[in-house]
């Protein structure tokens, strides 16, 4: 395993691939990787990408690559696509809209499917973000599942935030609860040549303007029309970039990246030790048949779930 | 309809008969609980004239070659002229596939239809690497007016009509057939044929692709504009349904969605280019699947006469009645045959084609029954072309017009197929038109739903096909393979690099050029075009400066 | 506790827009329980596998109906094994003559769905035939 880790910082794509795949899987041992590539990790820029299914988030993508590689930088994307609660499969239906890139050994595109995780994110992309980034890619793009307003899980990974929204799919500002709207770092407005826009960008600056923006970062509000006028579309996104690659420099010149960078060690440490504790409990507790034992008291309503969690912290946990 | 006394009688009569079912079923269950077309609507067990009370006879049902053209565009039926026996034909090189429009005009064929390869489809040259491995595989492979000039050996070009399925390149193609005509001394206002050249179902299904809607329907907007001004006697497009359906889409998708499309593009062509509807209507043509379910596809074809007509004068405030026809091409369904025990086909092909004629199409394609496998033989593209004649000389549905008007069943069919229709259209309607309707994903959305559900109840039994699983049989038909070899695209490369190397290379840099110009400032192409042609500029050439200019098509990739 | 689930690659080579198979199936493999790219038309070889190995798929699943395959199959196969991948499995169905599977199977291909599979006779042959990659 980490034989693994070692190969992806050497920049071998297929092991990084591999890894990813373990990490997703929740294959035993894939940790021994992880532990040998966290010291080398923080280097990359992490920009997430959410928004409602239909915004058009992959396409933007695909066209950032574009403005990303002219620029001579490397870049890995995550893709996430939800996973079916009733078949447990899922359509990752991003790459489709990333095809160009296919044969570019600077872009590296994984599409991840959620898994069951909420909050738009699948568990793996914490780690995944940590093997792009020691593979050596300057940007990784995470792109979310974009269930509505439960994005706010990238706000844990991302150095940068942008909230893609869409005249007439209900984006209206007042109907966005203030999660969605406080994480933005960059709003854009995809499909701009659809009735409504022009009304959505004033809400959306009104928004802002009334918000408090700390560490001195308005958000900008950008208005990106059709993809279908390949030209312009490009040339928008091309100013889009422009405006994540200054976000990046203003965390850096405000000493706020070590900010950011805290936000994603307190979750990861969190999801750690919960895995670290809870997930042995809990595979205890079913493999003694407690768990059935438990859920059966409480369909007869003997008893209630705290009481019963508390008698197991207090069987497990000697020392709180 | 009926007089109140006729409606009376059939209600008793209707009553008597329902308490009959009722007792029989009791005690002999039906086979199954519903019954369904092929594209699940429900079917009654009988109709009868309440079905069709409602009816106005004059507004609805009417006269042949009467408004709204339910019973047929013309007043004297096939008996004038039968539809055009046009048989989709392309295979390998110009010069073999010549050989078989040669052999199918002999054959009693009475109009040309063209099949192109897939690079020329996609305007890629034979030598592109995109081309490996396709050249001449599935139709002819053209990419110079010299491939073109061996296409059309020995055939009357002012005598015949011919078809030419393509669509992102179709300027070209049709530059190439004007030049060829102009070449031979031929006028093009004597010319006459149809280029598919219709974007949007491409979009929607078909995804030969190459720049994005709105280009596309610019150019397509330039041949109409063009074929109204020179080629009077041109189809500019042939509004698709075959693909749509072909697609998995249900019998009413096809006939909405293509109707929308037609729709989309008049309301085009009257915004750019300032024309009036009534100048170039008339040279609209359309193209119909027509798949297993007989009496729905007869009803659908019924259904598209009179949904067109109503949408001419209503929605165009067209006044010219040529304006109002809905005239089309039809195709047997290719979906609809099988691998398993090919020679079904024959019978599958020939109630198909019975239903397009009892629709009354203006021209007919038969598949032939190998052509699940492969491109049809000789053989069987024979007995493909004989059914038509079969149809149309031995079984006497020709004798009279529109021979089921007036069936209870037929016309609730077709009401019931037209309103469902109109309700996709004003859907299509509140999203923006086609265009935008695409850029949403509806129509895709619709025929990945139909598509899977279809193969869902085909999986499971609850549609049936032949040999796949009913009445399935191990043994394997052994049929003759047409098969095109490495040695054609050889042979093809050789060629193209002979013309590339004698042509006069910087005049055809400079029609190049002129294209790129009229492209950009919005000017019709078609001349353009055809001076390009004839300095043999080649077919992928020529769509490199449209994707130049208009950039490519990204599908956003939905299913 | 181990979650392994099989990714597929589903891809259309070559310029051959009839999807409507492809689709089908990337529904149906969903439905199974599998994790399916589907990439689309019009892929180069190059590209499918570029893709295949990135995503990490236990199979690639090709569609065919131009009659192209016979250059276009075994290229993938070929390109596969350059890159030592070739324990990823690659299926592929369409529009495949008789006489032409033989070839296929000798280029690497380990099943070709013919018309009238049905769609759980392909999923349940993939349960049973593809084991997540170690």
């Amino acid at each position: 395993m980490e034989e693994l880790g070692k190969k992806a910082m050497a920049g071998d794509m297929r092991a990084a691939s591999r890894l990813i795949r373990n990490i997703e899987d929740n294959i035993p041992d894939t940790h021994k990787a992880i532990k040998h590539i966290f010291p080398h990790t923080g280097r990359a820029h992490v920009v997430g990408l959410t928004g409602a299914p239909g915004a058009g988030k992959s396409t933007i993508t695909d066209e950032l690559l574009m403005a990303i590689r002219k620029k001579n930088k490397t870049v890995g994307v995550l893709a996430v696509d939800p996973t079916s609660p009733f078949t447990g499969g899922a359509l990752l239906g991003d790459r489709i809209r990333m095809l160009r890139h296919a044969e570019d050994p600077g872009v590296f595109i994984r599409s991840l499917a959620t898994r069951g995780a909420m909050g738009g994110l699948s568990k793996a992309v914490g780690d995944g973000i940590h093997v792009l980034d020691v593979m050596g890619k300057d940007v990784i793009i995470v792109e979310t599942v974009g269930v509505g307003q439960q994005e706010v899980d990238i706000i844990n990974h991302a150095h940068t935030v942008i909230v893609v929204l869409v005249p007439g799919m209900g984006d209206d500002v007042q109907a966005i609860k203030a999660g969605l709207m406080e994480i933005a770092d960059i709003f854009v407005i995809n499909k701009a040549d659809r009735d409504g826009a022009k009304k959505l960008y004033k809400e959306t600056k009104n928004m802002i303007g009334m918000g408090k923006w700390t560490n001195g970062w308005e958000p900008p509000v950008l208005m990106i029309e059709s993809v279908m006028e390949p030209h312009s579309f490009a040339r928008s996104v091309a100013e889009l970039n422009e405006k994540i690659e200054a976000h990046y420099q203003h965390l850096v010149d405000k000493n706020i990246l070590a900010d950011r960078a805290h936000r994603k060690v307190v979750t990861e440490l969190n999801d750690a030790l919960k895995a670290a504790i809870l997930d042995p409990v809990l595979k205890k507790l079913m493999q003694d048949g407690e768990m059935e034992g438990m859920i059966a008291k409480l369909k007869t309503k003997e008893t209630d779930p705290y009481s019963l969690a508390e008698a197991v912290a207090l069987k497990y946990m000697k020392d709180i | 309809m009926f007089t109140p006394e006729v409606l009376e009688q059939s209600k008793t009569m209707k009553s008597k008969w329902e308490d009959e079912v009722k007792k029989i079923v009791a005690k002999n269950a039906d086979q199954k609980p519903k019954w369904t077309t092929v594209s699940d609507l429900e079917i009654k067990r009988l109709y009868g004239p309440d079905d069709i009370k409602d009816m106005d006879f004059a507004k609805d049902i009417g006269y042949p070659g009467q408004y709204p053209f339910l019973r047929g565009n013309q007043a004297t039926g096939y008996r004038g002229k039968y539809w055009t026996f046009r048989m989709f034909s392309g295979m390998g090189s110009a010069a073999e596939t010549n050989a078989r429009w040669h052999y199918l005009l002999q054959s009693g064929q009475t109009g040309l239809s063209t099949a192109f390869d897939f690079p020329t489809l996609m305007g890629y040259d034979t030598d592109s690497p995109k081309a490996r491995g396709e050249c001449g595989k599935c139709g002819v492979a053209i990419d110079t007016i010299e491939d073109f000039q061996t296409l059309i050996k020995g055939i009357p070009l002012g005598k015949i009509s011919t078809s030419m399925t393509i669509n992102p390149p179709a300027t070209i193609l049709w530059a190439m057939y004007c030049a060829s005509a102009q070449m031979a001394g031929i006028g093009l206002d004597e010319i006459a044929g149809t280029i598919q050249n219709d974007m949007l179902k491409e979009f929607i299904a078909q995804k030969t692709l190459m720049c994005p809607p709105d280009p596309s329907v610019k150019l397509i907007s330039d041949t109409v504009e063009f074929g109204t001004k020179y080629v009077p006697k041109w189809n500019t497009i042939s509004i698709s349904g075959y693909h749509i359906r072909e697609a998995g889409a249900t019998a009413v998708q096809e006939l909405a969605f293509t109707l929308r499309d037609g729709m989309e593009y008049v309301e085009d062509v009257i915004k750019r280019k300032g024309l009036h509807v009534d100048q170039f209507a008339p040279r609209l043509s359309f193209f119909f699947n027509s798949h297993i379910d007989f009496f729905e596809e007869i009803a659908k074809l019924r259904a598209a006469r009179r949904i067109w007509a109503k949408a001419m004068r209503e929605r165009y405030n067209s006044q010219d009645q040529r304006s109002w026809w809905m005239r089309f091409h039809t195709q047997t369904a290719g979906c609809s045959l099988t691998a398993q025990q090919p020679y079904n086909n024959v019978i599958r092909t020939a109630t198909e084609a019975l239903a397009a004629v009892l629709g009354g199409t203006q021209s007919l394609h038969t598949n032939s029954l190998d052509e699940v496998l492969c491109l049809p033989s000789e053989h069987a593209v024979q007995i493909a072309l004989r059914t038509q004649q079969i149809i149309a000389e031995e079984t006497g549905v020709v004798n009279t017009i529109d021979p089921l008007a007036g069936s209870y069943f037929i016309e609730a069919l077709t009401n019931e197929m037209e309103e469902k229709a109109w309700d996709y259209i004003h859907k299509i309607d509140e999203m923006g038109g086609m265009v935008a309707a695409i850029e949403r994903g509806f129509p895709q959305m619709e025929i990945s739903d139909a598509a899977y559900s279809f193969q869902r109840q085909i999986d499971s039994c609850e549609k049936i096909m032949i040999g796949v699983n009913k009445y399935c049989t191990e043994d394997k038909v052994e049929i003759p393979f047409l098969e095109i070899d490495e040695t054609t695209e050889k042979e093809q490369i050789e060629r193209l690099t002979a013309v590339k190397r004698k042509r006069d290379s910087r005049h055809v840099a400079d029609c190049l050029k002129d294209i790129k110009t009229a492209c950009e400032k919005g000017e019709n192409v078609m001349p353009y075009c055809i001076e390009a042609v004839k300095a043999m500029a080649t077919v992928q050439e020529i769509c490199d400066v449209y994707r130049e200019v208009y950039g490519e098509y990204r599908d956003p990739g939905i299913y | 506790m181990s979650e392994r689930r099989i990714r597929i690659l589903l891809a259309k080579p070559g310029l051959d827009g009839h999807d409507r198979g492809a689709k089908v199936l990337a529904r149906a493999f969903r439905d199974a329980g599998f994790e399916v790219i589907y990439t689309g038309c019009h892929q180069t070889p190059e590209q499918i596998v570029g893709a295949a190995l990135q995503e990490d798929v236990d199979m690639v699943g090709l569609s065919c109906l131009s009659g192209a395959h016979t250059y276009l199959f075994p290229a993938v196969t070929k390109l596969l094994k350059e890159q030592e991948a070739d324990d990823i499995v690659v299926v592929g169905g369409g529009i495949i003559p008789d006489f032409d599977m033989q070839a296929m199977y000798d280029a690497g291909l380990k099943a070709i769905f013919t018309p009238g599979a049905t769609l759980d006779s392909i999923c349940d042959w993939i349960r049973e035939n593809i084991q997540p990659r170690e």
